[in-house]
Order: C-alpha cells, then sequence, then structure tokens
C-alpha cells in the first residue's frame, strides 16, 4: 500500500461511514433511549393504577425488539456488521404467556441495556468528532488568522500542527467509538453463548430425533423389501427344487445328489435370512405390539421365560423397536454367559415412561466395559434418552432395568 | 379336492397353483389379498383355503384376520396359514377358534412338496398341521409345568401329535413300532390326569389343548 493509499484509506468511505453510524447512532439512541425512560418512568409513577405498568412493559416488550432490529440493520449499513438475531419468541394472545417469559429472559435486559447505553456512547462520540472536525476548521481559520493578520507565525504554526493533529485524530476517534459500539452491540443485541448453545442443544436433538427415527425406518424398509422379494424367491426357488427331487426320480444319480444338495442349501438359506430378517424388526411388532413380539421372542429362548406385559397404549414405533431389540439383546445374553435356569420379563408402561426389566437367576457378573452386546444395549437404549441401569453381582442374579420415554 | 389360495407373491402363487396342481388338488381360485380372498371362498365353497398372513393392502397380519373372518363365518372350514415366520400369537388366535381343520406352517415348508402336500390334505380331511417351529417354541415355553412329568420321548410323541400326526406317522417318523406310539400316548394321557375319558380322539385334541395352553 501506497502512503497515498493510506492516506485516502485514513479519510475514506469507511471513515465517513463510522462518523455516519456515530451520529445515527446517537439519534436511535436517543430514541429509543427516551421510549424506554419515557415507558419506565410512566410505569413507575403510575405504578398505583396497575394498568399503566402492565401496558408500559407490554409496549416495553414489543418495542424493544424494533428498535434491536433498527440497530442491527445501522450496523450492517454503515459497519458490515452483522449480529446474529436474536431467536424469536412466538406472540401469545395470553398476556401473561408473553410477558413472563419475556421478563425472564437475559436476551430482553440485555437489549434494554444496549439501548439505554446506546445513546451514551454515541453522544460522546458525536461530541469527540465535533471536537475533532470542528477543532480542525477552527485551527485552520485560526492559524490562517495568525499569519496573515497579526505577523505572529510561530502562534500560526501552533495552531495549523494542532490543527493537522485533529485532522488526523478524528478518523481514530471515530473508528474508536464505533469499535466499542460494535463490541457492546454484539454483547447486548445478539443471542447470548447460553441461548446459542441451547438453541444448538434443540437442533441436535431434534435431528437426532430424526436419524434415529431414519435408522428404525431403514430397517423396517430391509425387513419389508427382504419380505417380498428376496424371501419369496428363496421359497419359489427351494419350492422347485423340492419338486424337482420329488418328481425327476429318473435322472442319473450324480443329478439327483446335485438337485438334493442345492435343495437343502436353499431351505438352509432360507432360515438364515429368516433369522436375519427377523432380528431387524418383525413383523409381529409392527401387527401386534410389544407383547406379541416379546412372548415370540420368549418363546424362542432355550429357557423357561415368565413374561408380562402390560402396555395399554402402543410407544411409537421407534421406541417398541429399541425396547424389542432390548429384551432380544439381553435373552441372547443369559443364553450365551448366564447359565441361567430361567429368566423373567415384565414391561410396564406408566405415563410416557416405558419401564423394562429383564431378570435371570445365573451367575452374573455381567459389565458393560466386559461385553459389545451390554454396550451396544446402552448405545440403542441411550439414542432415544433412555436409561439403563445393570445390576448383577458376581454370582447373580443379574437385573437389567431399562426405561424409555415415550410421548 | 377344491382350493382356494391367497398369496399377495405372484411368483408364489403360480408356483403353490403348480405344487398343488400336480398333487392333485384344484386350485379354483388364486388371489392377491384378503378381500379377494372373502370373496372367492363365498363363490367357490372350496374343501381348504391356503392363505399367506401378510397381504395387501397394508401387508400387516390381513390374511391371518381373513383366516379368523372365515373360521368364524364357515365353522369347519378347513384353513391352513402360511407365514414367513412362526409367531406364536399368531398361533394361538388361529387355534382359539377351533383346533380341527387348522393348519399353522412357515412357507419354507412348501419346499418339502410331499410333505407339505401332506399337511394340507390332514388339514382337509379335518385335522391339523401345526409348523414343528411353533410345536418347539410352545414346547419351550411350556416347560415349568405338568408336562414336566413326561419323559423327553413322550415329549417328542406330544408334539408330534400336537403337529396333527396320526399313530402311524409318528412312529414312521421317531422310528418305532406303533404299539409303543400306542404305550406313549397313554403314558402322557395318565400323566395328564386325561386317563378317564372314554373317546380317544378327543383325549388327542385335550392333551394337545393341554400342551398348547390355548
Amino acid at each position: 500500500m501506497t502512503i497515498w493509499q493510506r492516506i485516502r484509506a485514513h479519510w475514506g468511505t469507511a471513515t465517513w461511514l463510522r462518523t455516519l453510524h456515530v451520529a445515527t447512532g446517537l439519534l436511535t439512541g436517543l430514541l429509543s433511549g427516551a421510549v424506554i425512560v419515557a415507558l419506565v418512568a410512566a410505569s413507575v409513577l403510575l405504578v398505583w393504577t396497575v394498568a399503566v405498568p402492565v401496558i408500559a412493559v407490554a409496549l416495553l416488550f414489543w418495542t424493544l425488539p424494533l428498535f434491536t432490529a433498527l440497530q442491527r440493520s445501522r450496523f450492517t449499513a454503515h459497519l458490515n456488521v452483522h449480529i446474529p438475531p436474536l431467536p424469536r419468541r412466538d406472540f401469545s394472545p395470553h398476556p401473561l404467556k408473553w410477558l413472563v417469559p419475556q421478563a425472564r429472559a437475559l436476551s430482553t435486559w440485555r437489549q434494554l441495556a444496549y439501548h439505554l447505553l446506546c445513546p451514551l456512547l454515541n453522544g460522546l462520540g458525536s461530541v469527540a468528532l465535533l471536537v475533532t472536525w470542528g477543532g480542525t476548521l477552527a485551527m485552520i481559520f485560526l492559524s490562517v488568522r495568525a499569519f496573515d493578520i497579526s505577523p505572529r507565525p510561530w502562534l500560526g504554526m501552533l495552531f495549523a500542527l494542532i490543527g493537522v493533529g485533529l485532522f488526523l485524530a478524528a478518523p481514530l476517534v471515530a473508528r474508536a467509538f464505533t469499535w466499542v459500539d460494535v463490541i457492546a452491540g454484539k454483547a447486548l443485541l445478539g443471542p447470548a453463548l447460553s441461548d446459542e448453545l441451547a438453541q444448538r442443544v434443540e437442533t441436535l436433538q431434534e435431528s437426532r430425533a430424526e436419524v434415529i427415527d431414519a435408522a428404525d425406518a431403514e430397517r423396517r424398509r430391509i425387513e419389508r423389501d427382504l419380505h417380498d422379494g428376496t424371501q419369496q424367491r428363496l421359497v419359489w426357488l427351494a419350492m422347485n427344487l423340492g419338486m424337482a427331487r420329488a418328481t425327476l426320480t429318473d435322472l442319473p444319480e450324480p443329478a439327483r445328489q446335485v438337485i438334493a444338495q442345492a435343495h437343502e442349501e436353499s431351505k438352509q438359506a432360507l432360515k438364515e435370512l429368516r433369522d436375519l430378517v427377523r432380528g431387524l424388526h418383525p413383523a409381529v411388532l409392527t401387527d401386534e405390539g410389544l407383547d406379541a413380539a416379546l412372548s415370540g421372542l420368549a418363546a424362542r429362548a432355550p429357557f423357561p421365560v415368565r413374561l408380562s406385559v402390560d402396555v395399554r397404549q402402543r410407544a411409537s414405533a421407534t421406541i417398541e423397536a429399541v425396547a424389542f431389540f432390548v429384551v432380544s439383546e439381553a435373552l441372547t445374553n443369559i443364553a450365551k454367559h448366564a447359565e441361567a435356569t430361567e429368566a423373567t420379563i415384565t414391561v410396564v408402561r406408566r405415563g410416557d415412561r416405558l419401564r423394562l426389566a429383564v431378570r435371570d437367576d445365573g451367575r452374573g457378573g455381567a459389565a458393560p466395559e466386559r461385553g459389545t452386546g451390554l454396550r451396544g444395549l446402552a448405545q440403542r437404549v441411550g439414542s432415544v434418552d433412555g436409561e439403563l441401569r445393570i445390576d448383577s453381582p458376581s454370582g447373580g442374579p443379574t437385573t437389567i432395568e431399562v426405561e424409555l420415554p415415550c410421548e | 379336492m377344491r382350493v382356494v389360495l391367497a398369496e399377495d407373491s405372484v411368483l408364489l402363487r403360480e408356483g403353490l397353483t403348480w405344487v398343488l396342481g400336480s398333487a392333485g388338488m384344484e386350485v379354483v381360485a388364486a388371489v392377491g389379498d384378503a378381500e379377494e380372498l372373502l370373496r372367492a371362498v363365498g363363490e367357490h365353497q372350496p374343501d381348504l383355503v391356503v392363505t399367506d398372513v401378510r397381504m395387501p393392502p397394508s401387508h400387516r397380519d390381513e390374511g391371518l384376520r381373513a383366516a379368523l373372518v372365515l373360521r368364524r363365518q364357515r365353522p369347519g372350514l378347513p384353513i391352513v396359514v402360511l407365514s414367513q415366520y412362526v409367531e406364536e400369537r399368531y398361533a394361538s388366535q388361529l387355534l382359539s377358534t377351533e383346533t380341527t381343520g387348522v393348519g399353522y406352517l412357515l412357507k419354507d415348508r412348501v419346499a418339502d412338496v410331499a410333505e407339505f402336500v401332506e399337511a394340507l390334505r390332514r388339514v382337509a380331511a379335518g385335522g391339523t398341521a401345526l409348523d414343528p417351529e411353533v410345536v418347539a417354541q410352545l414346547l419351550l415355553r411350556r416347560r415349568s409345568d405338568p408336562l414336566d412329568q413326561l419323559t423327553r420321548r413322550e415329549h417328542e410323541v406330544l408334539a408330534l401329535i400336537a403337529e396333527g400326526r396320526s399313530n402311524g406317522a409318528i412312529a414312521e417318523a421317531l422310528v418305532v413300532s406303533e404299539g409303543a406310539v400306542g404305550k406313549h400316548i397313554n403314558n402322557i394321557f395318565a400323566k395328564l390326569g386325561l386317563s378317564g375319558a372314554d373317546d380317544k380322539d378327543h383325549r388327542r385334541v385335550l392333551a394337545v389343548l393341554r400342551f398348547l395352553k390355548v
């Protein structure tokens, strides 16, 4: 950057925009400050009327976002500084439902603080700018006079020096005041860190729920596709091989063996596919709910299982799928590791909580750190904000309790 | 024998029609959903109905619901329900109507054509055909009750009775004499407290009912 460019930049458009920013800040600040002070004063002075303070506060809360929007556009227009908007609060026709959250929100008081600070800050800025620019002009005038009228060149030099100093300082003053104003504006008019975090948590929660629902829907879709397509084809294939095996008895022995082998393989493939598909999402769960799906699981377990299900209102498909998965995993674990002779499953829905408990009389010592099964269980339960408790002292018995939220 | 067949997969419907046809059965109607099934049964008065559980429009348990409706409308109409998965709940619902002339089989069983056709004939003749998987599930489930007194062999025999087999078929399956099967059955009746009943077939059904707890 050449010196000439530097000089041009120093007194360039940006400087004038900053100066304008301070000037408009004084105007808008005076306006908002006056309104706020007037409303507060009215409600304090007329507090005994009750109606006036309520109306004044309502008006105040109503005008605050307008002033904030005005200020935000001022920052954008002059300085190209974008202050992120605050989360909007929906207007409620019920005055208390609208006023109380407003009054409790930190952002309301932060905005108020800015609108009161703005006239002071920009007032000071305006005075400072007036002094520097006005001073520059005055010094030029004075030094010209000093050289011209009374021959006192040292005084003229002094005035000229001060004038140059003021002329140099003016853009810096504008810059300094806008800098402070930007800091104040960003801190008080933008969303607070906690608000931002809260908003982000909300978004994340929503998107997580969507992801989980999508995964569950995907599981059901895969199950349906396999059921409607692959399984039917395999049945057809096995049926045809069965027919061939039964009717083509006059074929040479090797050919018959090949057919027999293919027939057996196709049946095995069907069985494997069936187990896989059932693990994805059993159709009976969709049709008849947890009770039916869990009794199917209980019946399949290689040990007696007592099952009691008290669920009058069905939970969402996702929650049901998680509950089914929990019991399925728990029973698989018991079969694999627990050496149990029996198990008890209880499922109860109370309000918006679904409580599951799986107990076995096995040898205990189950810990999530030791196996992927229990960890997977904890993850799946955690994915829907459920709670998992495992009580498994060495020597048994083991109890797995799960609580799932359902709307 | 006149059969009405309900199966939504065209491929399987054709295949089953062919299998049944080659076994000497006449498929008078092959339909693709539960409503058509009800209509076809009303129209053709078949000797046997074979239906899939899952069918359009919602691809849930329409076939089973239709079977239950048919059982109520026409008591004694033999029905075989085919299912991709064996679910105890579907089996109990089906058996809760009547245990004669009912079949609940895994779809895979179609692969063993001869056995499948034999099961269909049994049901058409008023017998039962329960999939070994259903029986196995129920057997596991009911281990902690009077049935505990049964020996392993007696369990096997009772399971085969529940599947709907005759004494001859049971003897063949277990590779024992028919007399031995008869002895086992008498022991089972005794242990289940069914020795007093005088009608043999009735006792068989009672034993199965006790076994299935339906």
